[in-house]
Formats: structure tokens, sequence, C-alpha cells
């Protein structure tokens, strides 16, 4: 089961297409297995330093551990799948 | 922490960063509400100043500050900060917290990013504690990250926009490589100088092996400022920028007291002594008694009770004690008691505005009435030629202002002939009183001459003198001129027991002339008296031959009275009578 927890600002571009590219990346790659969760920093902003994200959007990889962050729209496939242990999966 | 409040500074408009000088330059402090941009090459000391610039915040204008770390963590600032006495542990309870936003190493990234949400964290942050400055230390860190020009600059202009809507004071610091001439204009963030309403640059230049620092102005939207480059230190307290006197600054306070040089008869050649307050040159080549005759001033400084510090750049202050000693000036009592306190600042190396940062240091240390440096030209050593005269200015300036009474000595070069009378540094026409020390050689010896080329404000003699240096004092001769020939020294001496022994020759030959004017007068007064003697004995003879002339006659008119009666031819012809 993969855990992930994607803090966003907002719906600013960067961030729209952080959650497109990760809910498409779960669709393909990790069906049924997989749970999203999304932080709105504008809404808790205080989450923001609480939890160490400075920079959005940021996805957090809670399980498998141990925890890894990305930064970024995830737009690079490739690095987000091998940052999951998946990059045999890549064909 | 050093911070000097100026509250004639003190602006609505302006948020003080309590920094030395910096505060001056602009009127103020960085513009309140506003951005700021502080470039600098590395080392040159971008942190400190931002730090400074929140703790200042915090600890004396109410104005609590965020630090948002990109390069360094919250505590490792902490540790490398704790050095200048501000405490940053106490202060991050309430009015200041530092933001770790240092990129992790194990940092993945795809894609682009912003930083809304460190913002959108930063603004509740800023929200809760009621910070009014915030600063973004390195932001180049992260904005390196950035894909592109174009998303850096959209951050930049995100950063700018949510620091406008929240009203801070911001500070954005940002790496310039070297020159900042070449790197600003080229790297990738530089139109934010044009974004931000202030921006100021830091530079470290090492010239002939010497540092120096200096803070530039580049631009201050709707404020004057000194637009000049201003020589900078990072000391104890922090920074400590250097200023020249402002236009606008209250004068020095002028007093008309004196105070004594230590010498008794230097004093009446100025015509009372010094001014206190006043800056006094002594120059001349080495070996003419310098040391010695600011060692005098140092000496009765102290016996007046006054504190003061001699700051010896050539050699140990025991050695200096120990050395003026042989010459009757005894500082070691003060030092003991604590009155005077003796630098030895002969291994100190760094630029001349380091030194006049230690010397400020030191003195205010101190409480110094009475400062001596000697020799001041030490300032204008290697590598210090072009801030070595500006720095001697503000030493001046400083000590003016403070009251203190400086005489620094200020060798000349050998080459250089005795008639070129200027020192390297040009202090000669800062100061306000220019005792120069020569040497004449003369008749195979070396004597030394002291004349004072200006004093303001005091008639002084135009007189050159002998200085004299005994184990009992110092001590100044009149010097002899003959013939168009200065006569010192030996000759002098010569001169003076030869007028000495022809004045006894003189005193000697008055005398015998008395002796034998007494002796003739003695003469007459006899011969006045025998003639007196006689004159009455011719007198009393006068007399008598007048007496007997008279009864000569007498007789003979009763004779022929007699004869007449015996020849009977009258009536009554009686007897016959003889006279007797």
């Amino acid at each position: 089961m993969f855990k992930f927890r994607l803090y966003v600002a907002g719906d600013t571009l960067n961030s729209m297409q952080a959650l497109a590219n990760l809910t498409a990346l779960c669709r393909e790659y990790l069906p049924n297995r997989h749970h999203i969760e999304v932080v709105d920093l504008l809404r808790e902003p205080k989450r923001a330093l609480a939890d160490g994200v400075l920079m959005t959007p940021t996805l957090v990889i809670l399980a498998p551990s141990p925890a890894r962050k990305i930064v970024g729209t995830l737009n690079q496939t490739q690095t987000v799948l091998r940052t999951l242990g998946l990059g045999t999966l890549v064909v | 922490m050093k911070s000097a409040h100026f509250p004639f500074l003190e602006s609505r408009t302006k948020a003080q960063t309590g920094i030395v000088g910096f505060d001056e330059i602009t009127g103020g402090g960085l513009p309140r509400g506003r951005t700021t941009l502080l470039t600098g090459g590395p080392g040159s000391g971008k942190t400190i100043f931002a730090l400074q610039f929140l703790v200042y915040g915090a600890q004396y204008s109410k104005e609590p500050g965020i630090f948002v770390a990109f390069e360094e963590t919250p505590q490792r600032i902490v540790a490398n900060f704790e050095t200048f006495g501000w405490k940053l542990g106490k202060l991050q309870k309430k009015a200041l917290f530092i933001l770790d936003a240092h990129p992790t190493p194990d940092l993945i990234q795809s894609g682009a990013f912003d930083l809304s949400g460190m913002l959108a964290g930063l603004g509740a942050k800023a929200q809760e504690m009621g910070a009014r400055r915030i600063v973004f230390d390195a932001i180049d860190i992260v904005l390196a990250l950035l894909p592109d020009q174009a998303s850096k600059r959209r951050e930049i202009y995100r950063l700018h926009e949510w620091l406008l809507a929240r009203e801070l004071t911001g500070l954005i610091t940002v790496k310039a490589d070297g020159d900042e001439e070449i790197s600003l204009g080229r790297h990738s963030f530089g139109f934010m100088e044009f974004m931000v309403d202030c921006a100021v640059v830091l530079n470290h230049r090492v010239e002939l092996g010497v540092s120096q620092r200096n803070l530039r102005v580049q631009k201050y939207r709707g404020s004057n400022f000194d637009e000049n480059e201003s020589p900078f230190v990072i000391g104890k307290g922090g920074f400590d920028v250097a200023v020249s006197r402002m236009l606008g600054r209250v004068d020095a306070k002028v007093t008309k007291e004196r105070v004594t040089s230590g010498v008794k008869r230097l004093d009446t050649m100025l015509g009372g002594g010094y001014y206190r307050g006043a800056s006094v040159l002594i120059t001349g080549f080495p070996g003419t008694a310098k040391t010695t005759l600011s060692g005098a001033f140092a000496e009765a400084a102290c016996r007046r009770g006054e504190r003061t510090m001699f700051i010896g750049f050539d050699s140990d202050g025991t050695e200096v004690i120990r050395n003026l000693t042989s010459v009757g000036i005894r500082l070691h009592r003060y030092v003991k008691n604590g009155l005077l306190r003796m630098i030895s600042a002969r291994t100190i190396t760094g630029s001349a505005e380091t030194l006049l940062v230690r010397i400020k240091a030191l003195a205010k240390e101190h409480k110094a009435r009475c400062l001596v440096i000697d020799p001041v030209s030490t300032l204008s050593k290697a590598g210090n030629e072009l801030t070595a005269h500006g720095v001697a200015e503000r030493l001046i300036d400083w000590s003016k202002a403070d009251g203190i009474t400086l005489v620094c000595t200020g060798l000349l070069d050998e080459k250089s002939g005795p008639t070129d009378g200027g020192t390297p540094l040009q202090i000669s026409t800062l100061a306000d009183t220019w005792i120069h020390l020569n040497y004449l050689v003369q008749a195979g010896e070396r004597n030394r001459g002291l004349s004072i080329i200006k004093s303001r404000g005091t008639a002084h003699s135009n007189q050159v003198r002998e200085l004299i240096l005994s184990d009992s004092g110092v001590t100044l001769a009149d010097i002899y001129t003959a013939g168009g020939e200065v006569l010192m020294g030996t000759l002098r001496w010569e001169r003076e027991s030869a007028e000495r022994v022809a004045s006894e020759v003189a005193d000697v030959a008055g005398k015998l002339r008395r002796v034998s004017l007494d002796a003739e007068e003695a003469v007459l007064e006899v011969r006045a008296k025998s003639l007196q003697t006689e004159l009455v004995a011719k007198k009393v003879e006068k007399t008598l031959l007048t007496r007997t002339t008279e009864s000569r006659e007498q007789e003979l008119s009763r004779g022929h009275t007699r004869m007449r009666e015996l020849r009977g031819g009258d009536a009554a012809a009686p007897r016959r009578k003889k006279a007797s």
C-alpha cells in the first residue's frame, strides 16, 4: 500500500499539475494500492512550518518507509517511479 | 550588542538597523514596510548584517522578526552569532524566529515548484508573533533549484508582492561573486535591484594583503543617502560602518580649558598648554623624542587624575615605561593604579579601519580622556595608503566629538628632507597643534630641536628651542643664533659658559672701579676738610688783622691829639700822654 501526502498551495498552476500527475501515475502504476491525502497550505498555513514543507507542491511518501519528499510538479514520471522503488516497472 | 541609538535618526518611514554608521548613511535605516536587497561576495558579512537588523529590531524597536535561513541551519546560526554577544537564544522565544529553510541534500525534485507554501506558512507565523521585520538569507540557494529564468523571476515577484502586502520590512540577501561591478549585472536575479526599494552592496577586497571591507548604498527610493563606499569592520559587536561626519550633526563641544603638555616650557610656548579635546601632532624623525614628549603628556594627565590610554605601535608598553623612566617620566605607578592603560599594538595587522575600531573600543572601555597614539603613521602601513587618510580624519573627528585630548606622533621618512614637513597621512592639516622635532647635526653632535609649526587658537612662540632630555626630565632651552648660525648642544654650552666668564670679568672690573672711585672720593673729602680748616684760620687771621689795624688807627689819632695838646696850640692842652 502506498500512502502519499501532497502539499499544495491552493489552485496554483504548479500544485494543480502535481495533483494531476500524481493521480495519473497512481492510476497507471498503483491501481487500488494507493492513498492520496491533499494538504492545502493556503488553508492550513501553519502546517508549512510545522511539517517543514516550504516549497509547493511537495509530495511526501509516507509509506512504504523511509519517508521521502519530492518537490515539483512531478512531471518526470521516471524520477517519481524510481523514488518509489518502482523503476523496473518502466519499460 | 553594540548599537548606537540615535534618537534623532528615528523616523516613521525607516526601520533602524542599529548598525553603527549605517543608520547615519541612510538617514535612519532601511525603508520601513519595503524590501531591501543586500548583495555581496562570500564572507562579505551579509548574514551578520541581516541578523543584526533583526536583533536590533527585536531588542530595541519592539519589532519582532523572522529569519529565513536558506543556507545554514538555525542551530549553526545561533552558535555562530553567540560570539557577538547577541542573546539569540533568549530572543528566539518571542521576538525572533529562525526558519530552517535550507534544502536537504536528499531533496528530490521533479518539475517546477514555487514558494507559495512557505510564504503561506510565514504569513501565519508573522501574524502569530506580530513580526515587523523579515530576512530571507541567501535566497539564491533556493532560486537555483528552479529550472528556468522565468520561474525564478516569478518567485521573486511573488516574494516581493507578499512582502508588500504584509507591509513587512524585508531584507533579502543574495550572493555576488567577487567584484560586484561585473557580477551583479550578469547574474540571473540582477533585475531584483530594480524591483526593490533599497539596494546595499557589501564588498570585500584584499589590497596588498590587507583585507578591506566596504559598504555602499546603491539605491534608496524616496530618500537621500550617502552614495560613497564606506569602509566597515565586523567587530565584536557586529557591524561597524565608518562614516565621516554628516552635515547637520551637532558640533563637538568646544572648551577653552587648557591641559598641560607635561613640559613646562612647552606650555609657555603654547601660551598655556594644549586645549582640552584638541588633537596634537608631534612629528619628527626616528629618535627625536616623540615618544618622550607624548609620555610627558600622559604622565601629566595621570597626575591630574585623568584616565589615559597610551597606544604604542613601536614597542611594548613595559618597554616604553622603562625607557621613559630614564628621562624622569614615571608611568609605572599609574599603570598600577589603573589610570593609565598601555596598549602594545606592534603586532596587530589589519586595515586602518580595523585599527580605528579597536582604538575606539579600547578607549571607550577605559573611559579615556587623554589618548596617545605612537605613532599614528602606522595607520598608513602597506595596503592602507588609500584608506589611512580617511581613517585619520575620523580618528580626529571621533576624539573631538568625545572630548578626548589626542596626542599622536607621526614618523617622518628619513628620506624626505627636513623642509618637507608634511606627513604621509596629511593629518597635519587636521591637527590643531603641530609640534615638529628635528635634528641639528653640528660640530660632531646631534641635537634635538623643537618648534611649533601651528597651534590653532593659541598665541604660540615662533622660536626653535632645544629639547634636552636628562634623567630629571624634559626641558627646553633657548638656542643661540650667532652670525646666522644656530647653536645647540655643546656649542650652545660653550657659548653660554663663555658668556658667563665674560660677565664675571665685567662684574669684577666694575667692582674695582668702584673701589678706586671710593678711594678718590675719600682723598677729596680729606682735602676738602683741611681746606675748610685753613679757611677758618684765614678768617680768624683776617679778623685779627682788621682789629689790629683799627686799634692802631685809634692810637694814632689819639697820638695826634696829644701832640697838638703838647704843642699847646689849643686852649685845652693837658699833660702829655703816650699811646699805649
